[in-house]
């Protein structure tokens, strides 16, 4: 059982030591900043790339500059789903609170980026398509990943004892992570209205390389933000989750002198 | 340069509801997630202070006792 291994002799050396909550809470806040400014500057040159350097679509006209958008969005939809998979599996092996409470961290982020990828798909499919919506594979397993995101989210905060809610967690995590390569290979395995993958690693991508060029500077910026605002939303959990322990005191304790001071 | 005026660009050649719909709603959700965040540790440090008040604990955390949480 892990319960024997669970008092420590001595703190791990080196990187691990930030898997303790009291070490990665700080690490956290001063990192996140960081983050974000990173990506609000990736954003502006993306956007200034997408939408003043990069040519109009000869098929498409001007209504293609959402995939400087829709592209990022999908990709962090679903990288953020695989990577909320693995904290879970990191967490039922390990049995690491500070996992869950990643995975959790992300999830929101996540799902904002999964309804994005599927508003501006909306929205783009109206002039190109001639429809807002189709029920086809692509389309109908990113809607499955938005309900994923929705299902993880309304479970975790609905069980209120804190390690059974990880677990429930965990489990849609992992479980739903079969949707992702569904999504991604989707476009192959079946005949779909959305179109084949524009970039891959295997081909020459069909795209201008100053179009290509703004969607991965924005898909670099979406990584970042994704980042700073999980890092964010991680020390209000740990802080949650930590409450009963000496160190949440002290921080607690400063944040009231700070606040003192304020007023 | 892609455009030959601002109106020009605005007007994103008769797609600007769909181009801007998108940018829009995309900027709505990311400030709204960044106000939610931010308020989020906020609250969480306001309600733990009044938790820990009520306890009866200092909130210097000298008497806090140290609780396994797991």
């Amino acid at each position: 059982m892990t319960t024997l291994t669970r008092a420590p002799v001595r703190s791990p050396e080196g990187l691990l030591r930030f898997a303790a909550p009291q070490q990665f809470y700080p690490l956290a806040g001063r990192l996140a900043p960081w983050f974000a400014w990173a990506a609000a500057l990736l954003t502006v040159v993306g956007l200034y790339i997408g939408f003043f350097v990069a040519p109009t679509d000869f098929q498409q006209g001007e209504v293609y500059r959402v995939i400087f958008i829709h592209v990022p969005a999908a990709w962090m939809s679903m990288f953020i789903y695989l990577v909320m998979a693995f904290w879970a599996a990191v967490g039922l092996v390990m049995n690491t609170r500070l996992s869950f409470i990643m995975s959790q961290a992300l999830a929101p982020t996540g799902a904002m980026f999964c309804f994005v990828a599927l508003w501006t798909g909306a929205v783009w499919g109206k002039p190109t398509w001639g429809t807002y919506w189709v029920w086809d594979a692509r389309l109908t397993s990113q809607l499955l990943l938005l309900f994923l995101y929705f299902g993880f989210i309304a479970l975790t905060r609905a069980i209120e004892d804190p390690r059974r809610a990880d677990r429930a967690g965990a489990i849609i995590a992992l479980v739903g992570a079969v949707n992702v390569p569904i999504i991604y290979f989707s476009v192959q395995w079946w005949n779909t209205l959305h179109q084949g993958a524009s970039v891959s690693l295997t081909r020459a991508p069909s795209m201008a390389s100053t179009m290509l060029a703004g969607m991965l500077i924005m898909a670099i910026a979406a990584w970042m933000y994704a980042i700073a605002v999980a890092l964010w939303r991680v020390r209000a959990l740990i802080l949650e989750r930590e409450r009963h322990t000496e160190w949440v005191g002290e921080v607690l304790a400063a944040e009231a002198q700070t606040q003192g001071r304020a007023r | 340069m892609q455009w030959e005026s601002w109106s020009a660009f605005w007007q994103m050649g008769g797609a600007a509801p769909y181009v801007w719909g998108s940018y829009g709603v995309t900027l709505a959700l990311i400030v709204a997630e960044l106000v939610l965040v931010i308020r989020r540790r906020k609250d969480t440090v306001n309600r733990l202070l009044r938790w820990r008040r009520a306890l009866g604990k200092d909130v210097g955390g000298s008497q806090a006792r140290m609780e396994s949480v797991e």
